[in-house]
């Protein structure tokens, strides 16, 4: 299956439930956001999800016979069957208030630099892997995006298409 | 005969409306409830150093004077969405309610189909329509950067829609927003008019007959249909609503806006319309200093 199939296959709820070998179960993708990010699997209460060529996940409110055949199911939220899975930036802005850890939040030019797409040398006591990055909108910490730390640098991970110059 | 002096005779102030119409637009963005509050949108906006003024029509839609409607924090956080401000009167009279199903026939970009999606609190089954692949593209990254997960999107002609993948179930609110002529866009397009032609307009009005039919037969019994344009043209507008009345089991009803209109004609050339034609309303550009736009609310009777 590509990228370019419109086929749209609902996560199976559990590992017993599951008829394709690599594709994620419900289970592990709310494990994922629990264990990664401290959202509770509560917030993705009414929505379910969805494979779409291989790997790529959906976030959908309410439901579907599944498969079903159409160009788009809510929003892409996750990259799976890869060692490390990735969260989209717009899961991220979407859901990433519910987040309690593997935040990082940036100052105002540091956030700049990140939505220009340039990677940059941070100090981080937590996990390596991929982060949600905030910076401070309006009086609060927003969800900007998601960036990969490693070896003391953060990479900004935004997509071409998302990143500004600010 | 230049394409706006065709419309003259429905025009009570010709000469304001032909000033309105050479004045360009400025920018207009609505703040996407999805994602923020009106109020969070406003202080991030003055944190930015942007003007931005609040219509008195729609809290949640700010004009710009000064600036575009992209480049700024809010707009990245995907708390604004550049929208004129006629553009955001169609998915209002819908006033679709949070776990409704709704459809939105003739959806790329967007603009008013994640407007739909924030009117329903992100809830229930919206589902959104084109024939158009490289609109979808645009429709899809419009509706994720505003963070929409109620939303389906299927790419077909909407006169054949499929209730099918949707388990048959009929609409309880349906938004109509055709392509049209689009004079009403030249304060934002002015070459707009250079591909006039009233060959163009009779197709569209087919299409438009069509689109219509198909969303009127797709809704339940006492649900509504929103019919809009961009064209000043009655063959469009009034025409297409006289037909649709006669053709299907649907009435027009009376709505509110709070800005200033004219009630459809019933009379064009040598055309002459159903009465209740005149619950649409026709919006000029000098009006209301806005782009131009025409609106109609019906019922489903059957």
């Amino acid at each position: 299956m590509s990228d370019t199939s419109t086929r749209f296959d609902r996560l199976p709820a559990t590992d017993a439930e599951r008829t394709v070998e690599q594709r994620a179960t419900r289970a592990e993708v709310l494990d994922w956001f629990d264990d990664r990010f401290g959202i509770e699997p509560s917030v993705f209460e009414e929505h379910t999800f969805w494979e779409r060529g291989a790997g790529k996940i959906w976030a959908f409110y309410g439901d579907m016979d599944s498969p079903v055949d159409i160009e788009g199911l809510g929003m892409t939220v996750l990259r799976t069957r890869q060692e490390h899975w990735k969260p989209t930036l717009e899961a991220v802005q979407r859901f990433g208030d519910h987040a309690t850890r593997n935040t990082i939040a940036l100052s105002r030019e540091q956030a700049t630099a990140f939505m220009a797409g340039d990677d940059q040398t941070l100090a981080w006591d937590g996990d390596w892997g991929y982060l949600i990055v905030t910076h401070e909108l309006a009086g609060e910490q927003e969800p900007l995006g998601v960036g990969l730390y490693t070896y003391d640098e953060l990479q900004s991970v935004v997509p071409k298409g998302r990143r500004r110059e600010l | 005969m230049s394409v706006l002096e065709r419309y003259e005779p429905l025009i009570d102030d010709v000469e304001a409306f032909s000033a309105a119409c050479e004045r360009p637009l400025p920018a207009a963005v609505r703040v996407n409830t999805i994602k923020t509050t009106i109020e969070r949108a406003q202080a991030a906006l003055a944190e930015a150093d942007i003007p931005a003024e609040q219509t008195d029509w729609n809290p949640g839609l700010f004009i710009l004077p000064d600036t575009s409607a992209g480049g700024n924090w809010p707009y990245v956080h995907g708390w604004l969405h550049g929208q004129e401000e006629v553009s955001a009167i169609p998915a209002r009279v819908v006033d679709p309610q949070p776990g409704e199903a709704v459809w939105d026939c003739c959806a790329a970009p967007g603009s008013k189909t994640t407007q739909l999606a924030a009117l329903m609190d992100d809830t229930g089954r919206l589902v959104a329509t084109d024939n158009n692949m490289g609109r979808v593209s645009a429709l899809r990254s419009n509706a994720e950067r505003l963070g929409v997960t109620n939303l389906a999107i299927t790419i077909e002609d909407s006169r054949n829609h499929s209730l099918k993948p949707f388990g048959g179930e009929e609409y309880d609110r349906t938004l109509v927003d055709v392509p049209c002529s689009c004079e009403g866009t030249i304060r934002k397009n002015p070459d707009v008019l250079e591909e006039w032609s009233y060959e163009h307009v009779e197709g569209t009005a087919g299409v438009q007959k069509g689109i219509l039919k198909r969303a009127v037969q797709a809704t339940r019994e006492g649900g509504t249909v929103v019919y809009s344009t961009c064209t000043f043209a009655p063959e469009e507008n009034e025409a297409v609503l006289d037909h649709v009345h006669d053709a299907e089991s649907c009435q027009m009803v009376d709505f509110d806006l709070e800005l200033d209109s004219r009630p459809g004609v019933t009379e064009w050339q040598d055309e002459r319309f159903d009465e209740s034609v005149t619950k649409a309303k026709r919006i000029y550009p000098h009006l209301n200093d806005t782009g131009g736009f025409f609106c109609a609310k019906l019922e489903v009777t059957g």
